[in-house]
Parts: structure tokens; sequence; C-alpha cells
């Protein structure tokens, strides 16, 4: 590493750190803490940094508002059948473009980066038809089915072709030499190699459809078929207006349970991230 | 090779087997990518080919009227008077977006690649943002920068009045970048840091050794030698800022007039609010010519501008 700082130094890096941290961390603490205010003191002068009294009927009405349980519950299993199918979608293809000799192969994933260029919202008229036509318009096949097939895998797809092209290929000749076909390879040989890859893949795709939001208000219009974000602007007066205490408290419950798994997983989080092969 | 010799035995000649190797290679290959090719298939080119079809039609939903009108739409596209306004504040955040981004990026970077104690923990509340709900973040950014919100309560104590951030033309446009900023700026900073690690320490011995002082070390060793990740993070950042449309939704519904109303936001409100499906694949095709042109001169530029070891 480099040389050591001096204290001085030490001493205005981390303050200059502490500065910048204020926008990252500020919001969520004054999401939480404002949840909690009674809906007097929320714009109150000076801010209340810390609440004065609590009020905690604000997440009951949560609840009563909106069926916000089972819209937690279609964002999670949402989330998680588009998280595994786009890992079991993606590392198949990523491992046959590194590692598998097949006609047209360059051209086959020159055409599927092409879904790289082409982000969901150029598509999302014909998709909308597409899927009407089908009769999946207000159910959660378009939010299912889009990103572990379409544009948004093929991201996913590239990352895991960068990690299995790093693979030695005596691993593969030795199996071959014991006789274990393609699919075996793949699964007992190159898969479990292919854990951090996967993580971090893992990580982007749940948090792209955690956080989805065109698509959902495009495809659905029911209450109880609502995802989280779309849930969230949902809570307004009769007027329009929000009803700011109670977005921040449902705002609250979306945040918090992604955020505490991120501090507890931190570092496999981070580290799966920087090491995605991207660097190449 | 086999693949090769296969054509001419295959028949008769049953000392080698219609499934050789190569074949059977070449078969597990096509089974492998399958999904993701008919996925990209049905999902992407056959959408992308129906967007352009529609594009030359005027098709309006509630009337239920389909008629091919040739090139009308594009003409209509080049007449919209809206649309220079969209285009200029689309350029706007996206300009302000990724310069405000990158440069973040990278000095926060720069502060977590130094040798400090607790490093860790300013790293992961660097980070945090990214994992947060984004219409949460959204939301409370939106709380904040009420008129009497958190923000303007804080300057006050200072005796500062602020202005109604998001109903004013320019500092709602601050805001929109600035939010999206905060949100995403952590995996830039983690794929920057990487890069930093990578980095060969002899080299700044070297130039110690030389003399060099701090910044041009900064200028002429490390920029050069993470040039690939700032090629990197700036086509995915400027990519992604063409498609941010949750934060123009909630905060400022495109307003206060058109100054926030980027092309995708456009593109919903013709498409999904005022039902002209034809006018807004036109705009689909715009919003898809740009992103093309855009990730291929930035490509081409890394022939320049990137630098490489070997």
């Amino acid at each position: 590493m480099k040389a050591e700082l001096s204290p001085r130094t030490k001493t205005a890096l981390y303050g200059l750190m502490c500065v910048l941290l204020i926008p990252f961390v500020f919001p969520t603490w004054w999401m939480v803490t404002s949840s909690v205010k009674p809906i007097s003191d929320i714009f109150a002068f000076p801010p209340q940094l810390i609440p004065r009294s609590y009020d905690w009927t604000t997440y009951s009405k949560v609840f009563e508002l909106q069926p916000f349980v089972q819209q937690y519950w279609n964002s999670a299993y949402i989330g998680a059948v588009v998280t595994i199918g786009t890992m079991i979608v993606s590392s198949m293809a990523g491992y046959a473009f590194a590692r598998i000799k097949f006609p047209f192969a360059n051209t086959i994933f020159m055409i599927v980066l092409l879904g790289l260029l082409i982000p969901s919202e150029v598509t999302i008229v014909p998709l909308f038809q597409m899927f009407l036509k089908a009769g999946m318009v207000n159910t959660h096949w378009p939010l299912i089915l889009v990103p572990i097939f379409g544009a948004p895998s093929v991201f996913a797809t590239f990352v895991m072709r960068q990690f299995f092209v790093t693979l030695p290929s005596e691993l593969e000749e030795a199996a071959r030499v014991d006789g274990l076909g393609r699919f075996k390879i793949f699964c007992k040989i190159a898969l479990p190699l292919a854990k951090p890859a996967l993580a971090s893949v893992a990580i982007f795709t749940f948090l792209h459809s955690w956080n989805l939001f065109l698509e959902p208000i495009v495809f659905l219009s029911s209450a109880e078929k609502f995802t989280l974000p779309q849930a969230l602007t949902q809570y307004t007066d009769a007027y329009g207006g929000p009803m700011w205490n109670i977005q921040l408290a449902a705002a609250t419950l979306t945040a918090l349970p992604v955020l505490i798994v991120f501090i507890i997983a931190q570092k496999q989080f981070v580290e799966g991230l920087a090491h995605t092969g991207l660097k190449g | 090779m086999a693949v090769v010799q296969d054509h001419a035995t295959r028949e008769g000649c049953s000392s080698s087997p219609f499934w050789t190797i190569a074949r059977r290679d070449s078969l597990a290959g096509f089974l492998f990518i399958a999904p993701q090719l008919i996925g990209i298939v049905i999902f992407v080119l056959i959408p992308l080919g129906l967007v352009f079809w529609y594009s030359l039609h005027e098709w309006n939903v509630l009337a239920n009227t389909f008629t091919y009108t040739g090139a009308r739409n594009y003409q209509m596209l080049i007449e919209d008077t809206n649309l220079l306004e969209v285009l200029g504040a689309t350029g706007i955040f996206s300009a302000g977006l990724v310069v405000f981004n990158l440069s973040l990026a990278l000095l926060l970077a720069v502060l977590l690649n130094q040798k400090l104690a607790g490093i860790t923990i300013f790293r992961t509340l660097f980070f945090s943002p990214v994992v947060v709900s984004l219409v949460a973040w959204t939301i409370v950014w939106g709380f904040l920068l009420q008129k009497n919100g958190g923000i303007n309560g804080m300057l006050q104590v200072f005796g500062i009045e602020g202005p109604n951030w998001l109903r004013e033309e320019t500092t709602a446009m601050i805001s929109v970048i600035v939010v999206q900023v905060f949100k995403n700026v952590g995996l830039n900073m983690i794929l920057f840091l990487a890069a930093l690690q990578g980095v060969p320490n002899e080299l700044y011995e070297a130039a110690r050794i030389d003399g060099a002082p701090r910044f041009k070390q900064f200028r002429r060793i490390t920029l050069p030698l993470i040039s690939p990740t700032i090629l990197l993070t700036s086509i995915i950042t400027i990519v992604g800022s063409l498609q941010v449309f949750a934060q123009i939704a909630v905060l400022t519904q495109g307003g206060p007039g058109m100054s926030t109303t980027v092309l995708v936001y456009y593109l919903y409100q013709q498409a999904f609010q005022f039902h002209l499906f034809g006018y807004g694949s036109t705009l689909s095709i715009l919003l898809f010519v740009i992103v093309a042109v855009l990730t291929f001169a930035q490509w081409q530029m890394r022939k320049r501008i990137v630098f490489y070891e070997s």
C-alpha cells in the first residue's frame, strides 16, 4: 500500500468522509424517525432529528389502507422467482458462450448482447400488447418472464460468461476423461466454482426486480396485485397529495429488511459486485 | 474437424457414430443457450420489430383505430415542439448525472482506498443507498425537498431561506439528478475501488522515487490504468440515466412545466396516459437510436482514450 498518512491528514480524511456521508445516511435516518413522529411533528421547525414523541398508529394505517401484506408478498416472491430463474438461464448461457464450441456461437452471442442496447423501456408498448393478447395483463407474468428471459438477464449472462472464460480448461478435460457429459461438467465442476459470480448476479437481479416501477404501473391495475414500489405511491389523500407519515412508514417497512440483510452480509455484497468480471 | 468429416460418413459407416463428441457438444451448446436466445427473440427482437411497425401507424387505443400512416409519426416527431424541450431535459439530466456520478464515485473510491482504520464501515454506509428500495429512497427525498421539509428546515436554522426545490425549474432538475446520484453512486464507487486496488504499487513507488507529486501520480499512473473501468462505468451510467423513470414520476411528474420530462417519461405519458401507442412507439425508436449511438460512440472512443497494459 501507500506510505503511512500523517495524523493530521488522517483527521482531515475522516472529517471529509463524515461530511460526505450525510446525504447517504441522513435520508434513511429521516425516513425511519419521521415515520414514528405524530403527524403534527413531521414538518416541525426546527427539524427534530430525534423524535420528541412517538405515534405508532401510522404503522397500523399502512396495513388498513392497502393490502400491504399481500403487496409485500408479491414483491418478495416475484423477486425470488426472477432471481433464481435468471441465475439458471444466465449461468447456462454464459457457460455455453464461454466454454462450448458450437456453430454460430459468436453471432448468437452478438444477438443476445443486443439486449443490452434495448432497455425494456424501448419495448414497453409492444410488450404490453403481447401480454394483453396473451391475457396476462394485471398478472405477475410480465414482471417474471421479461426479466428472466429478456433484456435484463443479458447483463447477467455477460457477467457469467466473463467468469467462465477465466476457468482453466484442464478441469474440464480431466472430467471428460472420467467420462462426464457437458451437463454434468457444468453442474458438478463449473457451477460450484462460479459461486462468487452467481452471488453478484443474484444480488443485482433481486435489486432490479425489487425496484421495478415502470413495468408494474403499466401492467398491473388492482391493488392486491401491486408490488411495493407501486404501492408506496398509493398512500395519498383525497386531493392526490401524499400522506407523508404513512408513505414514510410503508417506505421504512420496504427498505429496512433489505438494508439489514445488506449490513449483515456487506462483505459478500460489496466484494461480490466488485468481482463480477466487469473489470475486463 | 469431426463436424466436417461426419457429413461424408454419416450413412453406411457404422464405425463412426452420428453423435460424435463435437456434435454432442454443439447440441449441448444450443440447449444451454436456448432459454436465453428464445427469450431474447420473444421479449426483445420481436417487440423491437413490432415497435417499428407500430411507429408507422396511427393507433388510438380509446377509439380503437389502427391505420397505416407511413412516416407521419416521424414527421410529427420532427414537428413536435415539446420534443426539443424533452430532449434538452434528457440531455441535461444525463450529462449532469454522469459527470456528478463519476466524479463523486472516483473521489469516494480514492478516499476508501486509503489506509485508515474502520474504512469498511464507511464503505458500507456509502454503499447502503444502493440496497434501499428506489421508490422508498425517492419518497424520503421528496419529503426532505418539500418547501417546509427537512432540508429547508436545516437551512433555516442557519438563517437561509431555501427554495421550493421541486417546484422551480432549475432546482427541480438539480434535485432529480442529486437524488439519483446518491442512490446509485455506490455501485460505480465499488467498481472504481476494485480498479484502484488493481494498480500495481511499484508504479507509485517508482514515481515517488522520481519525486512526482501525488496529483501527478494520480493523473499519469492511476487514471490511465483505471481507464477501462471509467469507460465501462460511463457507458453503464449513461444508458442507465436514459432509463430513469421512477424518480421523475414520484418527485416531479415531469414538471414544473416540462423541465424534468425526460424521454422515457414523455414516452410513458404519450403511450399510457394519452393512449397514443403509435407516437409512443416512434418515441421508443428514438430512445433506441439514442442509446445505440451513444454506446457505439463510447465504444469507439475506447481506442483513443483507454490505456491498455499490454
